[in-house]
This record gives C-alpha cells, sequence and structure tokens, in this order.
C-alpha cells in the first residue's frame, strides 16, 4: 500500500538571530502516512513541530528532501499544479482567535476557500457553508455573525470548517485543542473524530499534550531540535519510549490518578536552544545515559519491527545493548 | 489547641465594574489553608482563580473592582480591610507570589539579581552588599546554576524556566509565610514543569510554606496539593481532600472536568463531554449555575441555589450529588 504522504530527508534552516549562523529548525525529517491514519507529532517549544507542518502545506520553502503526496512531490510541483493540489492539504491552527480574520464574517471565512479554488455557484457556496457549519456542530445562524461573538470553542469550529471546506484529504493540525478548557477540548476533540470518520480524513495531530495525541494517533513521532527522535505506534512510543528524551518527556506528564505515578526523570540542564544545537547526539547535555560516542556521533535513526529511536543505546537495534 | 488555619477565606465576594453594570465575578468564596499545605485551586478559564488570588494579594485597583463582602484572614489579620499601606508591607515579605508569565512580573531593564536585592531592601533595610550576599544564596536556592554570573543578566537573557526560578527566589527570599502560585507552570514546557515542581516541593519542605496553587492543570494538583477547591462561574462547587476527591468526585462539575480528560478514556472513542458553555458573569441563574450543562439537574436546581454543604470528607454545593 502507498501512503497517502511521504516525507523523506526534509529540511529546513532559517538565519540565525545574530546574522551569522543558521537555526536548524528542521533536520532530516522522514516519515509516511497512510490514508485514514492519524499520526501525532510531539515535542516542547522550538522543536519543528509548526516548521514541519508549514513545509507540509508548502507554506515554506524546505532547503532540502521530498514531501511526496499521493507519489507526486510537492516541492517540485509546477506552481499551477501546486494550487489544485493545495486544496488536498488543509490545515488547523492553534489560536483560534488569531487564524480568523476578524472583519469577514463566518459565512464569508468558510466559503473564502471555495472563492479561491472558484468551486460551485453562488447559491451552491451558500448551501456549502450551511452545511459545514452543520458538520461541525454549529448553529446556521452563526453564518452572519463575526468571530468576536463566539467562544474559543465555537471559533476552532469555525476553522475546521474553513479547513474541510475543500473536502481536503490531509488535514494538519496544529495544537488545535491547547488554546482550550478541559471540557470544550473534548467536544473538539470529539469533533475531529467524528469527522475523521465520516469524511475519511488523514490527520497529522500536533500537540504537546502527550494524553490528548495518544487519544487520537496511531503513530507517534516524538522530535527533538528538528530531528525526529523516536517514531512507533503510539502505544509503545508513550507507554514503553525508548529514547532517553522520550522517556523523560513521558515521566514528566503529571498524573491525575495518583496511583498511576511513575518514577519522574527530572532532567538537568537549560532547555534546548535551536540557535545552538549540540554536536553528535542533540539530546547528549541533557541525557541521563550519555556515553561518550554520544557526544561525537549523531545517533541516527535505528528501525526495527514497527520502532526506531535515534539513540546510541540501541545501536544493535532495541534491546540489543 | 490546635493552630488556626494560616489563611482563612470567608464569603468572599467580589464585583467589577463594567459597561453592563457591577457585575459579581466571584461569590461567597470559602476556604482555609493551614501552615505547611499546599492547596489547589481549579476550574477552567474565567471562573474566578486570578481574581481570587489577586484580592487575597489586594492587587486589584479599587475602582473597577470591589470587595462586596467577606474576610480574608492572614495570620490574625483581615487583610480585605487592611489599608494599602499594610498590603505593601505584607506583600512580598509574608506573602510571595509567582505569577504565570514572569515576564511580564520582572522588570525588562533591571538585572535580575539586583531585583532579588530590591526585595531585601525594601522589606529588611538591608545594604546592597548584605543583599546581593543573600539574593545570590536564595537564587542558588532556587536551583539557579552559576548565580554569581547569571546575577548581572537581564530577563530576557534567560529561559522562560529559569525567569520562573528568578521569580520564585523573589517570593520566597523574605521567608514569607504564605506563597501564592497562578499557573505558576503554565507557560512551561512539560520537561521544565517538572523541574518547577520539583523546585515548589523542595522550597515549601524547606521553608514550611503554605502554597494556594492555582491551575486548571488537575494533574499538577494531584501531584502537588492535598487538599483542592473547585471553582465554576465564581463559586466553589466542591472541596476535599485531592485523592479522593478525584477518584470519587461528587458534584457533576468535577465529575465532569475529571471525566472528559483524554487520559481516562478508551484510544480513538468518543470522550465523555461537559455540554454547553460556561455562563458569563452577570449571566448566572438564580439557581445552579450548571444546571444548563448539568447530567443530574432536577427541578428544583434551576430555581434554588444549593449552598456548599457537608458530605462524608467533602463538602459540595449541588442538590444531586453524585453517589
Ligand atoms: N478588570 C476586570 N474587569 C471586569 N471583569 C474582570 C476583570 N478582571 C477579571 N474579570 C472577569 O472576572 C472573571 C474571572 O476572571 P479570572 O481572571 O479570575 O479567571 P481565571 O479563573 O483566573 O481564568 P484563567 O484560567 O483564564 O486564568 C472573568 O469573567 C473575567 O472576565
Ligand atoms: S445543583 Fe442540580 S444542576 Fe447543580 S450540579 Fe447539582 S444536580 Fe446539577
Ligand atoms: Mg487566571
Amino acid at each position: 500500500m502507498t501512503a497517502l504522504l511521504e516525507v523523506r530527508d526534509l529540511s529546513k534552516d532559517y538565519p540565525a538571530r545574530d546574522g551569522k549562523g543558521v537555526v536548524r529548525a528542521v533536520s532530516n525529517v522522514s516519515l509516511a502516512l497512510e490514508a485514514g491514519q492519524t499520526l501525532g507529532v510531539v515535542g516542547e517549544s522550538g522543536c519543528g513541530k509548526s516548521t514541519l507542518a508549514r513545509l507540509i502545506m508548502r507554506l515554506i520553502e524546505p532547503r532540502s528532501g521530498e514531501i511526496l503526496f499521493k507519489g507526486q512531490n510537492l516541492v517540485s510541483l509546477s506552481a499551477p499544479d501546486l494550487r489544485r493540489r493545495r486544496r488536498d492539504i488543509q490545515m488547523v491552527f492553534q489560536d483560534p482567535y488569531a487564524s480568523l480574520d476578524p472583519r469577514m464574517n463566518v459565512a464569508a471565512i468558510i466559503s473564502e476557500p471555495l472563492d479561491i479554488h472558484g468551486i460551485g455557484s453562488r447559491a451552491e457556496r451558500k448551501a456549502k457553508v450551511l452545511e459545514l457549519l452543520d458538520l461541525v456542530g454549529l448553529d446556521r445562524s452563526a453564518a452572519a455573525k463575526y468571530p468576536h461573538e463566539f467562544s474559543g470553542g465555537q471559533r476552532q469550529r469555525i476553522g475546521i470548517a474553513r479547513a474541510i471546506a475543500l473536502e481536503p484529504k490531509l488535514v494538519v493540525l496544529d495544537e488545535p485543542v491547547s488554546a482550550l478548557d478541559v471540557s470544550i477540548q473534548s467536544q473538539i476533540l470529539n469533533l475531529l473524530i467524528d469527522l475523521k470518520k465520516r469524511l475519511g480524513l488523514t490527520y497529522i495531530f500536533i500537540s504537546h499534550d502527550l494524553s490528548v495525541v495518544e487519544h487520537v494517533s496511531d503513530d507517534v513521532a516524538v522530535m527533538y531540535l528538528g530531528q525526529i527522535v523516536e517514531y512507533g505506534k503510539a502505544a509503545q512510543v508513550l507507554h514503553a519510549p525508548l529514547h532517553p528524551y522520550s522517556q523523560a518527556l513521558v515521566s514528566a506528564i503529571p498524573e491525575i490518578d495518583t496511583q498511576k505515578k511513575k518514577q519522574r526523570i527530572v532532567l538537568t540542564g537549560d532547555p534546548p536552544n535551536p540557535e545552538n544545537i549540540p554536536p553528535g547526539c542533540p539530546f547528549h547535555p541533557r541525557c541521563p545515559h550519555v556515553m561518550a560516542i554520544c557526544r561525537q556521533i549523531p545517533p541516527e535513526l535505528q528501525v526495527t519491527q514497527d520502532r526506531r529511536a535515534a539513540c546510541h543505546l540501541y545501536r544493535e537495534g532495541p534491546g540489543g545493548h | 489547641m490546635t493552630p488556626g488555619p494560616l489563611l482563612s477565606v470567608e464569603g468572599l465576594s467580589v464585583a467589577f465594574n463594567t459597561e453592563q453594570g457591577r457585575v459579581r465575578v466571584v461569590e461567597d468564596l470559602s476556604f482555609q489553608l493551614a501552615a505547611g499545605e499546599t492547596l489547589g485551586l481549579v476550574g477552567e478559564s474565567g471562573c474566578g482563580k486570578s481574581v481570587t488570588a489577586q484580592t487575597i494579594m489586594r492587587l486589584l485597583p479599587s475602582p473597577p473592582s470591589h470587595i462586596e463582602a467577606g474576610r480574608i484572614m492572614f495570620e490574625g489579620e483581615d487583610l480585605a480591610a487592611a489599608p494599602a499601606s499594610r498590603m505593601r508591607k505584607i506583600r512580598g515579605d509574608r506573602i510571595g507570589m509567582v505569577f504565570q508569565e514572569p515576564m511580564t512580573s520582572l522588570n525588562p531593564t533591571q538585572r535580575i539579581g539586583q531585583q532579588v536585592a530590591e526585595v531585601l531592601r525594601l522589606h529588611r533595610g538591608m545594604n546592597s552588599s548584605e543583599a546581593k550576599g543573600l539574593a545570590i544564596s536564595v537564587l542558588k536556592k532556587a536551583g539557579i546554576g552559576n548565580a554569581e554570573r547569571r546575577f548581572d543578566q537581564y530577563p530576557h537573557e534567560l529561559s522562560g524556566g529559569l525567569r520562573q526560578r528568578v521569580m520564585i527566589a523573589m517570593a520566597i527570599v523574605c521567608g514569607p509565610r504564605l506563597l501564592i502560585a497562578d499557573e505558576p507552570t503554565t507557560a512551561l514546557d512539560v520537561t521544565i514543569q517538572a523541574q518547577i515542581i520539583e523546585l515548589l516541593k523542595a522550597v515549601q519542605k524547606d521553608l514550611g510554606l503554605s502554597i494556594l496553587l492555582i491551575t486548571h492543570d488537575l494533574g499538577v494538583v494531584a501531584e502537588m496539593c492535598r487538599n483542592v477547591v473547585i471553582m465554576y462561574a465564581g463559586r466553589v462547587v466542591e472541596r476535599g481532600p485531592t485523592n479522593e476527591t478525584f477518584q470519587f468526585p461528587r458534584h457533576p462539575y468535577t465529575a465532569g472536568l475529571i471525566n472528559s480528560s483524554p487520559r481516562n478514556a478508551r484510544k480513538g472513542e468518543r470522550l465523555p463531554t461537559i455540554p454547553g458553555l460556561v455562563p458569563p458573569p452577570g449571566m448566572r441563574s438564580r439557581g445552579c449555575s450548571f444546571a444548563d450543562r448539568c447530567p443530574r439537574v432536577l427541578e428544583k436546581c434551576r430555581s434554588e441555589f444549593p449552598p456548599l454543604a457537608p458530605l462524608p470528607g467533602r463538602l459540595v454545593a449541588c442538590w444531586n450529588p453524585a453517589p
């Protein structure tokens, strides 16, 4: 089965703030996603999650690498071909306040992608907007209102309606519930779960909240300083992580159920700085298992069965050291 | 004789003057905090957690805010009635404060060490070399490595986690009895959050502090607080020991909050939700504010307000609490 989306060795640099060096925002990221699946991407601020999302959306140019959508490389596509392809990939953003134009009413916001792609007659577009409002659980009267008249959760529904207006195949969700309160968060997660089933969507779900990611994802990629350090089935990565960074991340989540309490690995050292990526393994200055080799040689993603971890502890494969 | 609580908030109501007139955002709030205890104050956005914290510290300007009723007893003194000059003495000395966004509470143009030392000069009348020595030792206690060098840095030169450590150093430098921490880890990444949680626990043990911890993260509460107060729409709806309250919530809202976390759900399935939205202040009904969203609602709930009443090991404001 061919993947719906395959990313190969994708890299993106930005000029550093000091004007001299570069920030390696995304380095050699590879991943694959089959139709109907959800890939969770986790990691802390600055690890490159949102840059990866924007690369896949083709909102920014990669330095190198390929983004294959249904086998077609989006990076080398001509402008008109890319425009057509864009319909298939849509995005939902974290901040439902910043991502909606306050001067447009909801009908205009939701139908804008349809207008841009010249889809349907005016009447058809109007009908489509109402259908989308139903689909995301908003009252039809919302069409004539403006974003400021809605709560955070309702605005996120508007953002989702807009994202699915073009009937995309892939939706990239960048922290879609992070700005919401828990009771509203669960409403939006349910909506995303329902829509995925009904419309046969494929998701890339970016979040720093591991319990949310675990709930929705089939596979999970853990990013650290622009690289994927661990990648595999959600249950395995989040319950029996291999990479010392994933282990620390998982152990850091405070549990509601104190019976479930796990041994916490508290990392020492400063948080990672993408402007100053250490040589060797990028995690080595904070790693509790650091070895001499880690300071010099960058570990590669070791592949065994369904698991991959970029760590010298697993040179002979997971469990092989 | 057992000593009374360090902090006792009794029937506190706070209102704001708004364009819609005077609106109560905190109503008849009561809770106690014993010496050495960490109490969690949880609830969703807008439920009045920060207004409560800022009222205890008397940081809200009046007008537009008004303490309409209640007492805030701290070390035998009613802070609700204390004059501004007295509050300036108490804040930073007897009560330390840590907020979500250290960048807004730190002075961007002043070296961080000076800011810590300033607290000592203000409250202890220390000269600058005494203050500097003590400030450095407290920065170290707050887990800031290389404190001598960091002393001369500016806030923007530090990471979010380090800035929060500076805030904690400033809050504890005078040896307060009470620390009020309003979402102290919300802006931080989880691995840094874990460091700050460990630091707060260590500081508390070390100084025998009481902590009022405000957060919307139930996990953080479960980890740090023996007792918890759950707020909804400006009121306390449930109060009790954290473990039992989270395991066997009695108020339907508490139950809804806990059940809607994906932590407790079957993977990939719909989550239990609380339908609808929190009513905004000023639109709250005569009866229970939760009635429109409540799965256990009775006729009575809509007309009559449920008072906070004792159940075994718990206080619950509900006409029909979960069994
Ligand atoms: N200066 C003000 N004037 C009018 N209303 C205010 C003012 N400050 C706060 N409020 C209102 O008081 C209510 C309680 O706000 P508060 O900031 O205490 O909530 P919170 O529980 O801390 O929420 P969050 O989790 O978002 O921090 C809200 O409805 C808010 O809009
Ligand atoms: S008082 Fe009634 S409406 Fe309010 S929480 Fe209890 S059962 Fe629900
Ligand atoms: Mg607040």
